[in-house]
C-alpha cells in the first residue's frame, strides 16, 4: 500500500470522526492491508487531530480478553491513542451526542510517573513505574458501519477510541491486588456484570508491558504522566441518553457517570 | 407450603433420589414421572432424603444456597434460586485429591463460603444481619453433580435432588466480613493452569450475603433455622464447568487466598 492510500484511509477516518458518521470497512475497499499499514493509518488518522489542535496524552490498549481474541481471530493485544479531547468529566458525564455508535467498557487504567522503553519492559518494571491505577470507563466508538469491524479495522480506526472517564479514586499498585480485584459495574442500579483483572491479559500490568514492548521498537513515545487504559474487563455496555453507570473495583474504589444526549447512529434510528 | 405428594409418593422418590446419590447412576428427571409436582413437593422430598442421610449417621454441617447468579438460572433454566443441606461426608479437605468415583458429572464451581457466629431465623432476614451475624468468610470449591440425566432438570427436581450438592472444599484465609469488602471479591478459576472462569462476588445476587438472607428465608418457609456454627456456600460466583480425573483445579480469590484440588479416579 502506498503512502497515498495510507493517507486517503486516515483522512477518511478523521473526516467520518468530524462528521459523525460511517465509512464501509477499510478491509472490503483494500483487503490487502497489513497490521503495520492499519497502524500506519490510524498515526494519519490521530495526527490529523493534533494538527486541529488536540494532543496525545495516553493508550489504550484493546483486544485483551479472550472473548474479543475469539471474536476477532486475533491473539494479541492492540492499541490506540488517547488525546485531551477525549477525556470527560465524570462528574459532568458523557455528551452522546459528540458520538456515533457508542458502547461502554470498565477498565483500570494506570498514570505513569516514569517513561517505559520496550523492549524487554516486564511486569515488575510496570508496577515500579506506575504512578496510581485507577477505575475507568472507556466509550469506545467506531467511524465503521455497523460495528463491522477486523482487526485491520479497529486498528486503523485509533482501537476503536470514543472518549474515556476516570474516577477520581486512585491506588498506589503496592497497595492492591490489581490481578485479583473484583470488578462490579451497575447500570441504573442494577448489576450489570462483574469481572476480575486477570480477564486482561492475566493481569492489566501484563498488558501494560506489552504496550510498552510493542511502542518500543515503533519509536513511538510511552512517558511520565501517560494515562494507559488497560483494556476492558466487563462486557460491552450499551447506553443510552438517561443512562448512568457504577463502576467498581474492589479495594480501589469507584467510577461514577451519567450519560446524555443522542449519538448519531442512535439519534437516527430513535424518532 | 403446597405439598401436593402423597406421603407414600415422597419416600418414593426420597428413595430413587437416595439411590442415584449413592450408586451414582443417573435417573430421569422427577418431573417425567410427577408433572404436577410442586417446589414445595421438591422440599419435602430434600427433607426425607435429609432424615434419612442423619439416620445413618451423617451429620449436618449448613447448607447452600444454589441457582443464584443470573448467568446459572439461565444455564439452568430456571428462574428462583434453591437450597439443599450439606453433611459432614461432603466435606473434602482443600490441597487434597478427590475421587470422582460414585459421582455421575460432577463439575467445579468458586463460591465465598460463610460461617455462622450466631443463628438466623425469620421471614425478613437482610444483608446487614447476615454480615453481623457471620463469624467469618473464606473461599470454597462447591463440586456439584445432578442425579439427572444430561444436566437437565427443572426447579422442582433439584431441589428433591438437594441442590445437586455433592462435594464441597473449603479453604484460603478466613476473613471477618468488617475487614474485606464481600461484594466486590475478584475471583479466578484455573483447570490445569488455564484461566477457565472469572468474575467478582456481586454475580451472587448482587452481594453474597443477600444470598444467605434468602436461604435463611427459605428455611423459615420450611419451619427451620440456620444454627449458629453453620457453613453456608451462597452460591457460584463462576459457571460450572466440568471435571474428569486428573484435572487440578484452583480458585484464587483477592483478599481470600485460594482453594486448590485435584480430581483422581
Amino acid at each position: 500500500m502506498d503512502t497515498q492510500a495510507i493517507t486517503r484511509f486516515g483522512d477518511a477516518l478523521y473526516d467520518a470522526f468530524l462528521g459523525r458518521s460511517t465509512i464501509t470497512p477499510l478491509i472490503e475497499q483494500d483487503p490487502s492491508i497489513t497490521l503495520e499499514e492499519a497502524y500506519r493509518i490510524q498515526s494519519r488518522f490521530v495526527a490529523r487531530r493534533v494538527a486541529a489542535g488536540d494532543s496525545v496524552i495516553g493508550k489504550k490498549i484493546g483486544v485483551t480478553s479472550k472473548a474479543v481474541q475469539d471474536m476477532l481471530g486475533v491473539y494479541q493485544p492492540d492499541f490506540g491513542q488517547l488525546t485531551a479531547a477525549m477525556k470527560v468529566d465524570a462528574a459532568r458525564g458523557v455528551d452522546l451526542s459528540g458520538l456515533i455508535q457508542p458502547k461502554a467498557e470498565a477498565e483500570l487504567a494506570f498514570v505513569l510517573k516514569q517513561d517505559l522503553t520496550g523492549p524487554g519492559v516486564t511486569a515488575m518494571d510496570v508496577i515500579r513505574a506506575t504512578d496510581y491505577v485507577v477505575p475507568c470507563f472507556e466509550i469506545v466508538d467506531s467511524r465503521i458501519t455497523d460495528w463491522r469491524i477486523g482487526i485491520m479495522d479497529t486498528v486503523a480506526d485509533n482501537a476503536s477510541c470514543g472518549v474515556f472517564v476516570l474516577s477520581d479514586m486512585w491506588a498506589d499498585p503496592r497497595d492492591i491486588d490489581i490481578t485479583l480485584a473484583g470488578m462490579v459495574v451497575e447500570k441504573n442500579g442494577a448489576l450489570f456484570s462483574t469481572g476480575v483483572g486477570a480477564a486482561v491479559q492475566g493481569s492489566p500490568a501484563n498488558a501494560v508491558a506489552w504496550l510498552a514492548n510493542t511502542l518500543g521498537p515503533l519509536g513511538i513515545p510511552f512517558t511520565a504522566g501517560e494515562v494507559i487504559l488497560s483494556g476492558s474487563q466487563s462486557s460491552l455496555i450499551p447506553v443510552t441518553d438517561g443512562d448512568e453507570l457504577v463502576c467498581t473495583i474492589g479495594g480501589l474504589g469507584t467510577c461514577q457517570t451519567r450519560f446524555f444526549g443522542q449519538s448519531a447512529v442512535s439519534g437516527r434510528i430513535t424518532p | 407450603m403446597t405439598v401436593t405428594l402423597t406421603p407414600q409418593d415422597i419416600a418414593l422418590l426420597r428413595e430413587r433420589v437416595e439411590r442415584a446419590q449413592t450408586t451414582g447412576v443417573a435417573i430421569p428427571k422427577l418431573t417425567d414421572d410427577y408433572p404436577d409436582m410442586t417446589i414445595d413437593d421438591g422440599y419435602a422430598v430434600q427433607m426425607a432424603l435429609r432424615q434419612s442421610y442423619l439416620s445413618q449417621g451423617q451429620r449436618q454441617v449448613g447448607w447452600k444456597a444454589g441457582l443464584t447468579s443470573k448467568a446459572k438460572m439461565e444455564q439452568m433454566g430456571v428462574s428462583v434460586p434453591s437450597i439443599g443441606f450439606l453433611t459432614h461426608t461432603m466435606a473434602r479437605p482443600e490441597n487434597s485429591a478427590i475421587s470422582v468415583k460414585g459421582l455421575i458429572h460432577p463439575r467445579v464451581e468458586c463460591e465465598v463460603a460463610f460461617v455462622m457466629a450466631r443463628e438466623l431465623s425469620g421471614p425478613s432476614v437482610g444483608r446487614a444481619e447476615v454480615l453481623e451475624a457471620t463469624d467469618y468468610i473464606l473461599p470454597a470449591i462447591e463440586i456439584i453433580d445432578s442425579r439427572f440425566s444430561g444436566f437437565k432438570f427443572d426447579l422442582e427436581s433439584v431441589v428433591a435432588d438437594n441442590g445437586s450438592s455433592a462435594l464441597f472444599v473449603g479453604g484460603g484465609r478466613a476473613r471477618r466480613t468488617t475487614d474485606v469488602d464481600p461484594r466486590t471479591l475478584g475471583v479466578v478459576m484455573e483447570i490445569n493452569g488455564e484461566i477457565v472462569a472469572m468474575g467478582a462476588s456481586a454475580a451472587v445476587m448482587g452481594h453474597p450475603a443477600d444470598a444467605v438472607a434468602l436461604l435463611v428465608q427459605i428455611l423459615h418457609g420450611l419451619g427451620e433455622t440456620l444454627p449458629a456454627g453453620s457453613l453456608v456456600l451462597s452460591g457460584g460466583i463462576t459457571a460450572a464447568l466440568p471435571v474428569t480425573p486428573g484435572d487440578h483445579v484452583i480458585a484464587r480469590f483477592q483478599d481470600l487466598g485460594d482453594v486448590s484440588i485435584r480430581f483422581v479416579e
